[in-house]
């Protein structure tokens, strides 16, 4: 019998409802493996144990009560430490919001509530969601349970450590250059970075709002997409969010990929690209093909610039948000009585701030300054522009684009983070659907000296559907998605 | 390294732009770093974009507004409970002048 805390939300549900456990024993079973392992592993910042048992209890309420159950009915959630959770504090991996209390939930936190998911806790992440390995966090890096020396990606590296660690059965994270993926790549989680505007971002702490969606993550296809299907749909509280119809995406899920088209864009599989990683990625094109689809390689020449145009659209918002933090509604604030307002609001941002965040403010300031606008900021924007046409000019062609998810294998805590360049180099694969706002997700898909590979599905903007059906079918005849690290 | 793109002077003007302190060892890494990576950024004029226009944000999304009709808000005691300094139902500022 597998242990509560190895099952898939759907089996966790459907248990609570027949009654073959209460959701109150599964919370502690999560509960005890968290106390068990993120001692190393620090996937949370912050564990809402009472809460959650609290939770649990009102599901197991319901459920002698024979009252309805929500779709998630007693499910431990995590969820990445930028979304506002009320009454639990926020932190955003940040000294600057370390003791910072939400006075509201985001939206996607009010739509898991009302289909009763429970909680568990606030995951660890890059500060304000800067980085490629949740190492420039204030809470201390976490750690891959594939590999306790190695980095889970990042910068939801929480949520993805915590879902692989069974340390929680889904989570959400948040992708604004790959944050999403590249976490769910390097611990083996299906994550999904869905359409700009499917997902509300009410309640979620701004990085660079034009390229960032908060999205799912699980151990398979089937609970992301289920994951999905609550916490999509329109949000008057966020102006960018898309007006259509709510959708199941569960009901897409079928094993056929008869007559996909894929296209392989080959400036993916540069030289940049580890060989393992290529070859990997390959072996699951080709087995697509065997199922019936068939694959073209294609040339995407505006690709070969989104990584520096990726970088100057994400500082530059990044400069304008974060210049919100002067420490006196909320946030950090030493300034001491009599100080000038230029000294003590420069103080609190030195202090609040790690290393990389006022990296990426400074250079953001720079970009948006006079005489540098056109050059770098209006620049970036239009090579946006020609990623965009060459994505719809492809698109004609092909249902999905595949590609792997990050270009090397996991790699060792402290190996790149002194050199800021080296680790935006890791984005180079993942920026292109934030730019263009395309869905794409990560699927695992091999593994490399025992560390994981992911592989990437990028759609149409709003058709996840195919995207998730494509991820399921490569999963259904698969098993890289079965295999877990031996953590005890 | 290739050629020198921003000063130190001109990362301190930067930083003081961006309210961010920075300590003088920090100017020094900063300004490298910044070097570094801002030759790398040099690779967006390898591409002609004089007839092409900006893409702001992807959505097809202009001007969204809402109702103007007043709502339930949050409290102003919770509006104020994140302040660390408050005095007699204000936020309580650094001395601006």
């Amino acid at each position: 019998m597998p242990k509560p805390h190895e099952l898939s939300a759907r089996e966790v549900t459907a248990k609570i409802k027949a009654q073959e456990f209460k959701a109150e024993e599964y919370i502690q079973s999560i509960l005890s493996r968290e106390r068990k392992l993120d001692g190393e592993i620090n996937a949370y910042i912050t564990v809402t144990d009472e809460e959650a048992l609290n939770a649990a209890k009102t599901v197991d309420k319901r459920v002698s009560e024979k009252k309805k159950l929500g779709r998630l009915a007693g499910v431990a959630i995590a969820i990445k430490d930028n979304m506002c959770t009320k009454g639990t504090r926020t932190t955003c991996a940040s000294k600057m919001l370390e003791n910072f209390i939400p006075p509201y939930n985001a939206t996607v936190i009010e739509k898991l509530i009302g289909e009763d998911a429970v909680i568990i806790g606030k995951t660890n992440m890059d500060e304000f969601a800067m980085g490629t390995t949740t190492e420039t966090s204030y809470s201390g890096p976490t750690r891959n349970p594939w590999n306790l020396a190695a980095v889970p990606g990042g910068s939801s590296g929480g949520s993805a450590a915590a879902l692989m660690a069974e340390e929680a059965t889904l989570a959400l994270g948040s992708d604004t250059g790959g944050s999403i993926r590249c976490p769910a790549s390097y611990c083996s989680v299906v994550g999904l970075k869905p359409t700009y505007g499917l997902v509300s971002r009410y309640g979620l702490i701004a990085y660079a709002n034009s390229l960032e969606q908060i999205g799912p993550m699980a151990r398979d296809v089937c609970d992301c997409a289920a994951l999905l299907s609550v916490i999509s749909g329109y949000d008057p509280m966020d102006s960018t969010s898309a007006n259509l119809p709510q959708k199941d995406y569960t009901n897409y899920l079928r094993d056929d990929v008869e007559g996909l088209r894929i296209g392989v864009p080959t400036e993916f599989f540069g030289e940049g690209t580890d060989d393992e990683v290529k070859k990997s990625v390959w072996d699951a094109i080709y087995g697509f093909e065997a199922l019936g689809a068939a694959y073209e390689e294609v040339s995407l020449s505006s690709l070969e610039f989104s990584l520096a145009a990726y970088y100057i659209v994400a500082m530059s918002e990044a400069s304008s948000n974060l210049a919100r933090y002067d420490g006196l509604r909320y946030g950090y604030n030493a300034s001491k009585d009599g100080s000038d307002w230029s000294t003590a609001y420069s103080r609190n941002r030195r202090i609040g701030f790690g290393p990389e965040v006022r990296r990426r403010i400074i250079l953001g300031t720079y970009a948006l300054s006079a005489g540098y606008y056109n050059r770098y900021y209006l620049k970036a924007l239009k090579i946006r522009t020609s990623i965009r046409r060459d994505f719809e000019e492809v698109f004609k062609k092909f249902d999905v684009l595949m590609a792997p998810t990050m270009p090397i294998p996991p790699f060792k805590i402290g190996e790149k983070i002194q050199d800021p360049l080296a680790l935006y180099m890791c984005d180079v694969l993942t920026v292109p659907a934030n730019l263009t706002g395309y869905p794409a997700i990560s699927i695992p898909c091999g593994f490399s000296d025992g560390l994981p590979i992911g592989l990437q599905i990028i759609g149409k903007p709003f058709d996840e559907g195919t995207v998730l059906r494509t991820a399921y079918t490569f999963e259904k005849n698969t098993d890289f998605h079965k295999k877990r690290p031996k953590l005890e | 390294m290739r050629k020198r793109r921003i000063t130190k002077e001109e990362v301190e003007h930067v930083a003081w732009l961006a309210h961010i302190e920075l300590s003088e060892e920090e100017k020094v890494t900063f300004t490298e770093q910044f070097n570094e990576i801002l030759n790398y950024f040099e690779k967006i004029d390898e591409t002609d974009t004089e007839d092409v226009p900006p893409t702001y944000h992807v959505l097809d999304l202009v001007n969204v507004y809402r109702g103007d009709e007043a709502k339930e808000s949050i409290t102003r005691e919770d509006a104020f409970r994140n302040a660390s300094k408050k005095e007699n139902g204000f936020f309580k500022a650094p001395r601006i002048v």
